[in-house]
């Protein structure tokens, strides 16, 4: 009888049904969206937080003092000691290798350009990588500075397209060098004082090198040129040498254990902080990886990205919270109408001999069936909808954890029941006689 | 006969008395509409709670999207200087520069200057000395980890990897040091260690008048937190050119950038996620009403069976709908400010202004969703003759 009293009724109310089920759907989806995206929020805005460049940096561990103003290096090329480039796969090879987005190797070294012409300049000249491949073991991965500086702008410069009869000639030439040619970029401020442009030739300590575009980035390197780092290497005689790395990083915002001291931790204390994606700790790993090497959070980058990364989660947190509050309230709104709607049936149940307790149960094992089924419908459009938002605004896939799914629906469930408790209270303790004369 | 007041039979009487005991036909409206709250004050209240629900969480969540957007900023002001201003090539800055930028833009930028100079240590190290104000450096570069701030003339801020070089056998850092420039010797007193991981770590800072006595050096760099959007921030650097045109004011494109990418994103997915919970809210006070309204069809068949027009009962359902959501508008309005001031406070730890701008969109709009839930179990009632409602069938 009690299946059949429940089959009945979603056959013969459909519309109904329909209602509080299309309620409960649109709230699961709402909900399982907005999880979701909360979830996976920290990691998104994470990666994003690396377009503001390198969160850590590796020098020598006997650096000599940089000397450096405006842009301009000051210290003669043969001073400090080096890092090997040698070395630098290894990184692929910490712990935390998952979370490095990039590295770029940074050889900066002071040379003449225009030799044998009465302008002959002192200009910094950087070795990098722009978009070089790295093999460590058998996987191979591209880093450079067009991963970790994602500011940095190649253009042929304002005078070229102001000159409409060069810019045809220019527009092949302007783009970054490729990191196994001998083509160099100039800085935009440096290029007028040269009075050079893309495509022309560069002399620079006695080489000629060919200008493949006009480096813009806003910092010093406008004042710079910036090579590949095999042709800085040969121009200083100095095979494999590289005086600092530059390592773009997804860390975790520091806590109190963060800043803690590795060498007077306890091993237990030690492991939990080494396994944390701390800046320090991916500082240390990068020492480990590196011989001789001193690495160090930038603290401009590293020590904001946390703040701004908590404010955000914290922020999507309560969004959560009121997304999840709002859809409750819808899916109650609709049970609570659906079941008002029903008293005549109530009291005819009530007047033929039904207990309280039965006719509860019946309510409620409908709004169980209903809450399965908008459950499950709920969560896939949830998940759909999510991985639209993830890919509208983040150009990446949101995963659902399916650790989801069965949390989703035991709150659908259970939302259901608690915005259906009051209304079939109410409708039990409604007195038959009124209802059935259709008096309420 | 006498009994009766020979007032009551007379006419003029009679309409007087009528006039002043039986209401113009308005004043039955406004009856039925307020006995309709009062009488079924239950239904009345679930369905007010649904609307002051879905207002104040719709305002929450527009003061939250507008406000927002300007706390992170703030946060992000914290990367320091996002416009830097250099002298050209073979000019200087003009002393007064910062007073001009000061008065010209007053708190809503930070201006700080810088000086440089390449000084010699006794053993003949060559070392970078900043001149500044720490005062302006301090809130600038809250990133920076200093032991101690100096707060006298002749005190040094020493970078950690300077402090090697300057003071290498001294275990506090405290030992006076000497360093010369162009033949002009100083004595300074390292005040505490600066730490930054970048190429401040190799300099020593001085406060401006000490370095300009000692060097004779003048500002060279200003380095300008300019806030707001990316709009107002392209308007003061344009500003900032005409009032300093010996200089090139360029903006940190690092800087800039990655503030325009992470707040685009951050907007986008609140933008997605208020729509989203804007649209619940709206179904929960649709589903509400729409039940509220279609329990109230024997109101309806019984006012039609007294002989109102259609366009009567609709208007008078339409005018209860509208005024539901006009007060749970009002209501759920100063509740949404709330909630929001009160996220504001828990995750930003600052005050949310409230945006009383939104007001109109979020009246506007709950009239409109009540109107929507009261027309359509209307328009479905109408084609059911009021008898069979009255019947109860």
């Amino acid at each position: 009888m009690f299946p059949r009293l429940v089959y009945e009724s979603f056959r013969h109310q459909a519309r109904r049904k329909l209602l509080a089920g299309i309620a409960i759907t649109l709230g699961v989806a709402v909900a399982t969206a907005t999880i979701a995206v909360a979830t996976d929020i920290g990691d998104k805005i994470n990666r994003e937080l690396r377009s503001y460049g390198a969160n850590l940096v590796v020098s020598p561990q006997e650096d000599t003092l940089d000397v450096e103003v405006g842009g301009i290096n000051l210290k003669p090329p043969s001073d400090g000691t080096f890092l090997n480039e040698a070395d630098l796969p290894k990184i692929r090879g910490m712990f935390w290798h998952n979370n490095i987005v990039g590295f770029s190797p940074m050889l900066p070294v002071t040379v003449m350009v225009g030799r044998g012409n009465a302008e002959a300049k002192q200009v910094t000249l950087v070795g990098t990588y722009f978009n070089k491949a790295i093999t460590f073991g058998k996987e191979t991965v591209t880093t450079g500075v067009k991963i970790t500086n994602p500011w940095w702008n190649v253009s042929c410069g304002d005078g070229a397209s102001s000159r409409p009869d060069q810019a045809k000639a220019q527009s092949r030439a302007c783009n970054w060098p490729s990191d196994d040619s001998e083509n160099i970029l100039i800085g935009e401020h440096l290029a007028p004082k040269l009075a050079k442009h893309p495509g022309e030739t560069l002399d620079v300590d006695g080489r000629q090198l060919t200008i493949s575009g006009i480096l813009s980035t806003g910092g010093a390197e406008d004042d710079q040129i910036v090579a590949p780092l095999a042709l800085v290497q040969q121009i200083i005689a100095k095979p494999g040498a590289v005086r600092r790395v530059y390592v773009s990083a997804l860390t975790k915002p520091q806590d109190a254990l963060a800043v803690q001291n590795p060498k007077t931790m306890t091993p237990e204390v030690r492991d939990r902080w080494y396994c944390s994606p701390y800046v320090q700790s991916i500082a240390y790993q990068l020492e480990e990886a590196i011989p001789h090497s001193h690495a160090e959070q930038i603290r401009q980058v590293a020590q904001n990205e946390g703040t701004v990364l908590s404010r955000i989660k914290g922020l999507m947190l309560l969004i959560t919270f009121a997304a999840l509050f709002a859809s409750a309230l819808a899916v109650s709104a609709a049970m609570a109408t659906a079941i008002f709607e029903r008293r005549v049936e109530v009291g005819l149940m009530k007047a033929l001999g039904a207990g309280s307790v039965a006719v509860s149960a019946i309510f409620f094992a409908e709004a169980f069936l209903l809450a399965i089924v908008g459950g499950i419908i709920g969560f896939s459009a949830g998940a759909l909808l999510a991985r639209q938002i993830g890919r509208s605004i983040f150009n990446s896939q949101i995963s659902i954890q399916p650790v989801l799914f069965p949390i989703i629906l035991a709150i659908a469930v259970i939302v259901t029941f608690a915005g259906s408790a009051a209304a079939i209270r109410r409708a039990v303790k409604f007195d038959p006689v009124f209802a059935l004369r259709g008096e309420g | 006969m006498s009994t009766v007041p020979a007032t009551f039979c007379n006419p003029k009487e009679i309409a007087e008395r009528r006039a002043r005991s039986s209401p113009p036909k308005i004043s039955m409206f406004t009856r039925m509409f307020f006995r309709a709250a009062i009488l079924r004050r239950r239904r009345a209240a679930s369905a007010l709670l649904a609307m002051v629900v879905a207002a104040a969480v719709a305002t929450a969540m527009m003061n939250l999207y507008v406000d927002v957007q300007a706390k992170l900023r703030g946060e992000f002001r914290n990367y320091g200087a996002n416009v830097v201003i250099v002298a050209k090539e073979g000019q200087s800055l003009p002393a007064d520069a910062v007073a001009k930028i000061e008065s010209l833009m007053g708190a809503k930028i930070l201006a700080v200057p810088f000086s440089y100079a390449v000084a010699r240590t006794k053993v003949g190290h060559s070392v970078v000395v900043v001149g500044t104000d720490f005062s302006l450096a301090r809130r600038l570069n809250s990133w920076w980890k200093v032991s101690q701030w100096p707060d006298a003339p002749n005190q040094a801020l020493v970078g950690l990897r300077a402090a090697g070089i300057v003071t290498p056998d001294s275990s506090s850092n405290r030992q006076p040091f000497e360093l010369t420039f162009q033949g002009k010797p100083i004595q300074l007193t390292p005040a505490g260690v600066l730490q930054t991981g970048a190429g401040e770590d190799s300099r020593i800072y001085l406060d401006q008048t000490s370095f300009q006595n000692w060097t004779g050096i003048t500002p060279s760099t200003i380095e300008v937190a300019a806030s707001g959007t990316t709009v107002e921030v392209e308007s003061q650097i344009r500003q900032l050119a005409q009032l300093l045109p010996t200089a090139d004011v360029r903006p940190i494109r690092q800087i800039i950038e990655g503030e325009a990418n992470v707040l685009n994103k951050t907007r986008a997915t609140l933008y997605a996620a208020a729509a989203l919970i804007i649209l619940t809210s709206s179904l929960c006070v649709l589903a509400t009403l729409m039940g509220w309204v279609f329990d109230r069809r024997r109101d309806f068949a019984l006012m039609k069976a007294l002989g109102a027009s259609e366009r009567l009962v609709n208007g008078f359902f339409a005018a209860e709908a509208a005024a539901l959501g006009a007060v749970g508008a009002v209501t759920g309005f100063f509740i949404g400010i709330g909630i929001a001031v009160w996220i504001g406070h828990a995750n930003f730890h600052a005050t949310v202004v409230p945006r009383f701008g939104v007001f109109p969109y979020i009246l506007i709009g709950s009239v409109v969703v009540a109107l929507v839930a009261a027309i359509l179990p209307i328009t479905m009632l109408r084609r059911v003759q009021p008898a069979i409602i009255l019947r109860g069938e």
